[in-house]
């Protein structure tokens, strides 16, 4: 965990010069977003509930990472799953809630795997840059979503609000006791990342999912298909998404899907930030739990600061960026430094 | 209301409005093409497009002067260029992933800038039209191509030079062979770090510009105005077959498909739910257009790896 903490660290850093060029006292800010996101038991509640998405989403990364794909492609397979479990609770309100919510969760996920497996497809079989692909669905999703939401599936009446009607109770995820907002979605989410861990570390499908990303040439050699390879971990790495944007409209105070003011005011813009998560987590999906946490609480933290000195909490999102780009630009300086270790090391031997 | 589309003055607007339109894609794809030429691949110039777009509109806004405008885009694309430069060629980072990481910071920290300095977005006066003295009064012709604002007729012009400079100058030599064999080029006394820093620089000033010319002619900023306009001109490099003339055609083809989206919209031929669905064309064209081309050799030989002279 040393560099990506180090790497939080200089954002912050770097943040806090942003603050103090706004005219806003840094200690002040960081200490509102500390309090705002750790501060007390509603305050942690509030950043679970963020990093529900944060976790399922940087698990899915894990997934494709790790097998050598680059899924910039979150934000539209939680919105595709977000779609595609909202049709299905509009198509069958009346199934039991014990039946239903997993059924919703399972959709969910499906709609996020395809939205995964079109991209996946199109690098395996036709070699489409998946980076580009990926983004490119991003954006028809959240016109799909307006499309949807514009007509088809708008909540009836004479306001014109981009919104379902609320969902049926059944559909509800259940709280959580203690009388917070703290939902059931953080415990599937924290099952997902284990499930994944298992199978990356544990199963012959994670070796494979390994190989691919490791040496596809001795992948192949080895008989596996590295094409169906791809197009299952970014199917697996869509439907974690998937779950995330089902969580998103039936864990919502409103259990309504919500596509006023844009794509990104529904996603919270996990499908990036969770990519930041699971680089922090190494891409390992144990360790992108904690990481989780920290990126929830930091956004949730984002809105006390901009509270407290009117810096908007955007900075938190061009403060993620920078923990992007020092983590990935770490990478060579370790290899250095590890190189180094060794061969004094060896000197002193 | 389809035959009001198919009339003389609706298609003059319609190609007149695709060129203004490829000229953002047009920039970014240029320099992006150079960078790639070289070996480097930039997928952050996206958020570079929007740090130029915020920075023109700005600057224009407090000088009254779209040229400041203009200045301070090149400026902010330089700065950005520096910092992307660092991160690949001295610190060798993943080039797909830095350039996500690009993205974000230009995202977020052009919506922090807006809103804290900016607030309520106010019109500026935008680049007024320069029209080219006879030709513009070509009836119908002139109205097309000759009534633009400069940085139309600057886009078109960098096509020309990036194209000579690339295939007919020494320092297009270097590009092209440290994009190909850079351990070749190194052996022969060429710097390979050097030779894509500068590609680097020229390449995100041309991001700062195209965001420059997505916010000068129309006078407005929002937050993400780009809206994925950065990734597609990456998909037009591909496109171009990482030569000049061919990103332009591929400009004028994304430009071409916004403009008859554009004119769609304002006829009345769609409207509501049925223009979210027409508003899809150029990220599912941008999908089509990479699954035809993907096959295509040429992909500079040294792309997206970093040079170590001790390997």
């Amino acid at each position: 965990m040393g560099i990506p903490l180090l790497s939080v660290i200089g954002a912050l850093g770097i943040g806090s010069l942003l603050l103090a060029a706004f005219g806003a006292n840094p200690f002040v800010g960081y200490r509102e977003m500390f309090l705002g996101g750790f501060g007390d038991i509603d305050a942690i509640a509030d950043t679970l509930v963020k990093s529900i998405p944060l976790l399922l989403v940087g698990v899915g990364i894990c997934l494709a990472f790790r097998t050598g794909v680059v899924n910039i492609g979150g934000e539209g397979q939680i919105l595709a799953g977000a779609i595609l479990s909202t049709l299905a609770a509009l198509a069958i309100p009346n199934t039991p809630r014990v039946f239903l919510v997993p059924i919703l969760l399972i959709v969910g996920g499906l709609g996020g795997a395809i939205w995964g497996a079109i991209p996946g497809a199109l690098k395996a079989y036709v070699g489409v840059n998946e980076i580009l692909s990926t983004i490119m669905m991003n954006i028809v999703a959240g016109h799909l979503l307006s499309f949807l939401l514009e007509g088809l599936i708008i909540e009836p009446g004479e306001i014109r609000i981009q919104q379902t009607k609320r969902l049926t109770e059944n559909s509800d995820i259940p709280l959580l006791p203690g009388g917070t907002r703290l939902h059931f979605g953080i415990i599937v989410a924290v099952f997902v990342a284990v499930v994944a861990y298992v199978v990356l570390k544990r199963t012959t499908l994670g070796m494979r999912l390994r190989a691919v990303g490791h040496n596809q040439d001795a992948a192949r050699y080895a008989g596996m298909s590295v094409q169906n390879n791809i197009v299952l971990a970014l199917a697996l790495s869509g439907a974690c998404a998937g779950v995330a944007g089902a969580l998103l409209v039936f864990g919502s105070e409103s259990h309504r899907l919500i596509g006023e003011g844009g794509a990104a005011a529904f996603t919270q813009s996990a499908g990036f930030n969770g990519i930041v998560a699971a680089l922090f987590g190494g891409l390992n999906p144990l360790l992108t739990i904690p990481a989780s946490f920290l990126f929830g609480g930091m956004l949730i933290g984002g809105i006390e600061m901009q509270r407290a000195v009117q810096v908007p909490s955007a900075l938190i999102i061009a403060l993620n960026g920078i923990v992007v780009i020092f983590v990935v630009s770490s990478f060579r300086l370790k290899r250095k430094l590890e190189q180094a270790m060794t061969s004094s090391d060896r000197d002193r031997a | 209301m389809w035959s009001e589309f198919f009339t003389v003055s609706s298609l003059v607007v319609v190609l007149a409005s695709t060129i203004r339109l490829a000229t953002p894609f047009l920039f970014a794809s240029l320099g992006e093409t150079l960078g790639q030429r070289s070996g480097v691949l930039n997928l952050g110039i996206e958020g570079v497009m929007l740090i130029g777009a915020f920075s023109s509109y700005y600057a224009a806004s407090k000088t009254g002067s779209p040229w400041m405008g203009v200045l301070a885009a090149l400026v902010t694309g330089c700065v950005m260029g520096l910092l992307y430069a660092f991160v690949t060629l001295v610190l060798h980072a993943e080039q797909g992933i830095s350039g996500i990481g690009v993205f974000l910071l230009g995202l977020g920290l052009t919506d922090v800038l807006f809103q804290r300095w900016v607030g309520t977005p106010i019109p500026i006066d935008g680049l007024d039209p320069w029209n080219i003295p006879f030709l513009a009064d070509i009836p119908t012709v002139g109205e097309i191509f000759f009534q633009h604002n400069p940085l139309v007729y600057l886009s078109v012009l960098l096509v020309v030079v990036a194209t000579v400079v690339i295939n007919r100058t020494t320092f297009g030599l270097n590009i092209r062979a440290v994009g190909e064999a850079p351990d070749a080029a190194d052996t022969l006394g060429i710097s390979v770090n050097r030779t894509r820093l500068f590609t680097i620089l020229i390449g995100n000033c041309m991001a700062g510009l195209a965001g420059a010319a997505l916010v000068l002619p129309f006078g407005t900023f929002q937050q993400n105005l780009t809206s994925g306009r950065g990734f597609i001109a990456v998909a037009l490099v591909y496109f171009g077959a990482w030569r000049p003339i061919g990103a332009f055609a591929g400009s004028l083809l994304f430009g071409f498909v916004l403009a008859v989206v554009n004119q769609f919209g304002a006829l009345g031929i769609v409207s509501g739910a049925t223009s979210s669905l027409t508003a899809m064309a150029p990220a599912i064209l941008t999908i089509v257009v990479l699954a035809i081309v993907s096959r295509r050799i040429g992909q500079p030989a040294a792309l997206s790896k970093p040079f170590d002279r001790n390997g």
